[in-house]
């Protein structure tokens, strides 16, 4: 047990799991921007920031209000969503039935902005945010030592996305959000407010990159570009899973991210560009994503 | 309202569901609509006739605010809709039936078929609707469009029963079926008359529209040209032939 073709098993679980928390947050970012993309046909450039914006919104309640991590769980995503509704509403919005290049560029525009007014605010270089009391120490696995706090990012991103797909493919208001996916016009036409839902839809996948924000706070740096860092990865992740496809981005969030951990234990030099190579191949193969719709 | 529509109902005793006058379209530059009036009464099944390129789907599609460029006036009971968005004229009561029924790939028959959102009481139960179109009952559970063509178009009616609204609006519903399909939908529609529903029908299969219908309006480049009601059908049929060039 001591050592797997001349690693340590140590090692090699250590980086397994680094690999699942990176993976955790693909997962996470990713379903919400195939569920945005898949509702309003946008690539949200500003999800990155978004996900900052979480974790900074942490900060600033526990600094500023003294309130904890538990309530920034939930209080960060909703002021997120709540900023990024009035994006959707003041601007992208005036972008449908263009092409999604129109709505990339002004999602990255917006990107910039937010993370350009934080760093002219916060100029460090990171702030800190501690792991909440019930969950510092960790389990010995027997194999390996499991941080409580990463077990918890790991469970929490595995129920959200999954809870995410519940609501598309199993429920009533999932129904709607496809419906509207495929045909607006027809769905308008029997009385449901389009526009509302598109709004609602967007307020979500922000909602969730916030949520994966709060999440990353105690372990990843809080600054400004953290999530601009990110962002770059999971717009990979998204392409090797297919544009739109919720399931196709929980399962190569999380694979991703594991081959990653791989790569870092047996090719660390290639562990920077391993998902950059996956998603040249498989754009050259299945331009559609692994779990893509052919368009 | 044209002069061919009044002189055609003088005895029109019931106020109009539906009164269309003045109607005017665009698809973006382009001018469809010319001026439709016509009008229909409460439990009436009226047609809209006419060749290919008239306007008839152009007319349905007015009335239901999908066209947005459009002038006129559209009343429905008390409520003037030529200003409001498709989904207030929706929930005012009409349901539309398009021509290229627009049955969803991604939900199931079972999600297509509940998918409309009630907006009255006093919608058909799923078991009076399975009792109409038997063969969606078996079907539940597939993809929408891995239906026929027959059971997507009885899939596109059979939706818009259940939400409650009593004007509906048929594009085209028999085009492209075989006959015992055609049949099937047109006693379909002679249920649903008989259930109170009004009806609006945009057909070119002549002889299906005179078997369920009670009016037939002819329309021609954008403008309602002449009501025929059906029973005197068999005495216009030279008109017809000539309107229609069939």
């Amino acid at each position: 047990m001591a050592e797997l073709i001349g690693i340590p098993a140590q090692a090699i679980f250590g980086q397994l799991l680094l690999g699942l928390i990176n993976g955790s947050f693909y997962a996470m970012l990713s379903v919400g921007l195939a569920v945005i993309f898949g509702l309003l046909n946008i690539t949200n450039f500003a999800h990155g920031a978004q996900y900052m914006l979480g974790a900074f919104v942490s900060w600033m309640l526990l600094h500023y209000l003294g309130i904890g991590y538990w309530w920034a769980l939930l209080l960060a995503p909703i002021i997120v969503a709540v900023l990024g509704i009035l994006i959707e509403r003041l601007l992208i919005s005036h972008l449908s039935g263009l092409d999604h290049l129109y709505g990339f560029l002004l999602t990255f525009g917006v990107a910039l902005i937010i993370q350009g007014l934080l760093r002219n605010l916060y100029p460090v270089s990171s702030l800190p945010y501690s792991i909440p009391q019930a969950l510092t120490g960790g389990q010995n696995l027997g194999f390996m030592f499991l941080p409580n706090y990463r077990g918890w990012v790991i469970i929490a991103s595995l129920t959200m996305c999954i809870a995410t797909w519940v609501i598309i493919e199993k429920t009533n208001l999932g129904a709607y959000l496809r419906a509207a996916n495929e045909n607006p016009t027809m769905l308008g036409a029997f009385g449901v407010d389009v526009p509302r839902l598109v709004t609602l839809t967007y307020g979500f996948g922000v909602a969730l990159a916030a949520f994966a924000g709060v999440l990353a706070a105690p372990i990843y740096s809080v600054s400004p570009n953290m999530g601009a860092d990110l962002i770059v990865v999971v717009f990979a992740v998204v392409v090797i899973g297919g544009m739109g496809s919720i399931i196709g981005a929980i399962v190569t969030g999380f694979s991703l991210g594991l081959i990653e951990g791989f790569a870092k234990v047996f090719y660390p030099q290639g562990s920077s560009v391993v998902i950059f190579v996956i998603m040249a191949i498989v754009l050259l193969i299945k331009p559609a994503g692994l779990f893509g719709r052919t368009v | 309202m044209t002069d061919a529509a009044v002189a055609f109902n003088p005895l029109a005793g019931r106020p109009p569901l539906l009164n269309v006058a003045d109607l005017e379209a665009w698809y973006g530059e382009s001018h469809v609509l010319h001026g439709v009036a016509f009008d229909v009464r409460p439990g009436e099944v009226v047609t809209l006739l006419g060749r290919n390129g008239a306007g008839k789907t152009t007319t349905l599609r007015a009335i239901m605010g999908i066209i947005q460029k459009r002038r006129g006036s559209v009343r429905f009971r008390d409520l003037e809709t030529i200003k409001a968005p498709t989904r207030v004229i929706a929930r005012s009561g009409i349901a539309l039936c398009p021509e290229e029924r627009a049955i969803f790939s991604s939900l199931s028959v079972q999600e297509n078929l509940m998918l409309p959102p009630t907006i009255a009481p006093g919608g058909l139960s799923l078991d009076r609707i399975f009792a109409l179109f038997p063969n969606l009952k078996e079907r539940l559970g597939t993809p929408g469009t891995k239906l026929s063509g027959g059971e997507q178009q009885m899939l596109a009616i059979a939706r818009i029963l259940r939400t409650g609204a009593k004007f509906l609006l048929l594009d085209e519903p028999t085009e492209g079926l075989a006959p015992v399909i055609v049949q099937q939908i047109g006693n379909a529609i002679a249920a649903l008359k008989r259930e109170g529903f009004t009806v609006l029908l945009v057909e070119q299969n002549f002889r299906f529209a005179s078997s369920v219908a009670d009016r037939h309006f002819v329309v021609e480049q954008g403008k309602v040209i002449d009501v025929i009601p059906n029973e005197q059908i068999g005495t216009s049929s030279a008109k017809l032939q000539a309107y229609l060039g069939v």
